[in-house]
């Protein structure tokens, strides 16, 4: 029997330089350097410093990728790389570096969807995604409804944010609450301390007029100025903001709506497998709202582990590895970096 | 010796394949595409390509050679970038090299080595006979012709030098030549010293402005 392909996965999209490698459905390194620290103080993450830190990283994260898996260049059968969406100059290293090691070592090149690399991610954890299955896709950048029929050659979306995304909220309301950014993994640990019930903020674009139009999509911008009001209401009274409930209000008006539209969404498309992915998916409220309320509907909920959630270069190897299994045309050496790649579009 | 010469420092897009011998160097396949906005698509075919027409095999390679700049960051790291990667799948040092020497390079007197910047500036440095003097910098064009004069310098070369009034006459190169990159680094080659870390000459701080507005915490 031909063993499976041995694929390896560069991400530099936004601030973690990536390099994943497997071999089929198996994880056999997931290297990460990140430039985090670096961004924190700006609260947000700094183009120009990212770029210059993926510069510093790449040949260091490849190396102890291919130490961890035990693995040289010469038993790679690809090389994936993330081509876009994401910061222009950031993807360009990645890009740069993906078609350098592909001349070098002679391998053929797969530029990818980071977006489509999120959700291929948790192949990794539960093994091939059951056809069709619908993909909720929460990250800093995107917050979609994706029906997967078949992941190499494209997904349909149902529905998207009209502002702001999910993670975008959680940094927004961390940085209102004084806590430190990225927000989302400071929300969820200040939530387990806090009341989700205490107080009441709104669930956007749940009202019955917003169903008929927007059924799928989401809005968090809505929710973000609702926390600074009742934020802001408490200052001026001189009263003390309660942070941990501030902060479990807010996760629960956002898992609540995931949830509830991810599972209509399923409902609607007759599919039953929900796979959630992007760095939100990391959210531990999530997990437990979304299968809360897809097992009412006898429907299966697969969340990669946190650590495939948010970017890595694993993702990119998982998806890169389902191209290869399906006979996908590599991309050419000339293949562009595109900051905008659409989440139609698998491969570059 | 052969070795993989790149800059992508300016707008010219350059991969070479040279012949690094004992009293001499020779540039054996050449490729150069002027775009200053494509170094990420052109770079890596064109190494593809200048290997096919020497009819070497990456494998064949001793060192790669790479132009550190100073230039535009975007481009300039997808050149260092792929040396980096190069050197480290073929196990063979990387050596860099002044983009600005790779003008001054041969050049006899005093002449300004000047290439744009953007934003209205310029990188620059001055040589006397091919030797670095002054720089390299960034500065705007005024003082670097104030620089340059007060270095001596009679002419100028890059393509820096035609784009802004600097009171010198611009001749000679306008882009690193390769012949001068792998001149500059042919003794490291032969000497096989050890590699370098392929650091870029930025020359300026990151700007630190995020995308979008930026808002405070109101518990502050
Ligand atoms: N435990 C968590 N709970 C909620 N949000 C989280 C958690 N962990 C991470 N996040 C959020 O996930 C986001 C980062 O996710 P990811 O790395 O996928 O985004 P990105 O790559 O910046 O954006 P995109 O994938 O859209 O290009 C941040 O907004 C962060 O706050
Ligand atoms: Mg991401």
């Amino acid at each position: 029997m031909k063993s499976e392909p041995l694929v390896l996965g560069i991400e530099t999209s936004c601030d973690e330089t990536g390099v994943g490698i497997v071999r089929g459905h198996t994880l056999l390194a997931d290297a990460i350097a990140s430039s985090v620290d670096e961004h924190a103080r700006f609260g947000g993450v700094v183009p120009e410093v990212a770029s210059r830190a993926h510069l510093e990283a790449m040949v260091p994260t490849m190396q102890r990728a291919l130490d961890t898996a035990g693995v040289t260049l010469a038993d790679v059968d690809a090389i994936a790389v993330t081509a876009g969406p994401g910061l222009a100059g950031a993807l360009l290293v990645g890009v740069a570096a993906a078609k350098a090691y592909a001349v070098a070592a002679d391998k053929p090149l797969y530029g990818v969807n980071h977006l489509a690399a999120h959700v291929a991610v948790d192949t990794l954890e539960h093994g091939p995604l059951p056809e069709p299955a619908v993909a909720l896709l929460v990250s800093g950048g995107h917050s979609s409804l994706l029906l997967v029929d078949d992941l190499a050659s494209g997904v349909t979306p149902l529905g998207n944010t009209i502002d702001d995304a999910a993670g975008e909220a959680f940094d927004k309301v961390a940085r209102l609450l004084g806590l430190p950014f990225p927000g989302g993994p400071p929300i969820d640990r200040a939530a387990r301390e806090g009341d989700p019930a205490s107080i009441s903020f709104p669930r956007g674009l749940t009202g019955p007029r917003d169903l008929e139009r927007h059924r799928f999509d989401f809005s968090f911008s809505g929710l973000k100025t609702a926390v600074a009001r009742w934020v802001e209401a408490r200052q001026r009274a001189g009263e003390p903001v309660p942070v941990n409930d501030v902060a479990a209000s807010f996760q629960e008006a956002v898992c609540d709506v995931l949830a509830a539209k991810a599972v209509d969404a399923c409902r609607t498309s007759g599919v039953e497998t929900l796979v959630i992915g992007g760095g939100v998916a990391a959210n531990s409220r999530l997990r437990v709202v979304a299968e809360q309320r897809a097992a009412k509907y006898g429907i299966t909920v697969r969340v990669p582990r946190p650590k495939l959630c948010t970017d890595n270069g694993a993702m990119v190897a998982a998806l890169g590895s389902h191209l290869v299994a399906a006979g996908a045309q590599p991309s050419s050496l000339d293949l562009p970096a595109d900051s905008a790649m659409p989440l139609t579009v698998v491969t570059g | 010796m052969l070795v993989v010469v790149l800059d992508s420092a300016t707008p010219a897009v350059t991969a070479a394949v040279a012949a690094v011998r004992r009293d001499d160097v020779e540039i054996l396949t050449l490729r150069v595409s002027v775009d200053a906005r494509a170094h990420g698509e052109l770079l890596a075919p064109a190494i593809q390509g200048v290997l096919a027409d020497a009819g070497v095999k990456p494998g064949e390679l001793a060192a790669v050679v790479a132009g550190l700049g100073p230039g535009p960051f975007t481009g300039l790291r997808v050149g260092l970038v792929t040396a980096a990667a190069l050197g480290h799948s073929l196990g063979i040092p990387t050596y860099g090299v002044c983009s600005l020497d790779a003008l001054g390079w041969g050049q006899p007197g005093t002449v300004l080595a000047a290439t744009d910047a953007r934003r209205k500036e310029l990188y620059w440095a001055v040589y006397t006979d091919g030797e670095r003097i002054t720089g390299p910098a960034v500065d705007r064009p005024d003082e670097v012709a104030a620089r340059a004069a007060a270095a001596g310098a009679r002419r100028a070369v890059g393509e820096g030098a035609e784009k802004y009034e600097l009171g010198l006459a611009a001749d000679g190169p306008r882009y690193p030549v390769p012949e001068a990159l792998a001149a500059l680094a042919a003794d490291r080659v032969r000497d096989r010293a050890p590699g370098e870390p392929l650091t870029p000459l930025y020359l300026r701080r990151p700007d630190a402005t995020l995308p979008g507005q930026q808002r405070k915490s109101v518990l502050q």
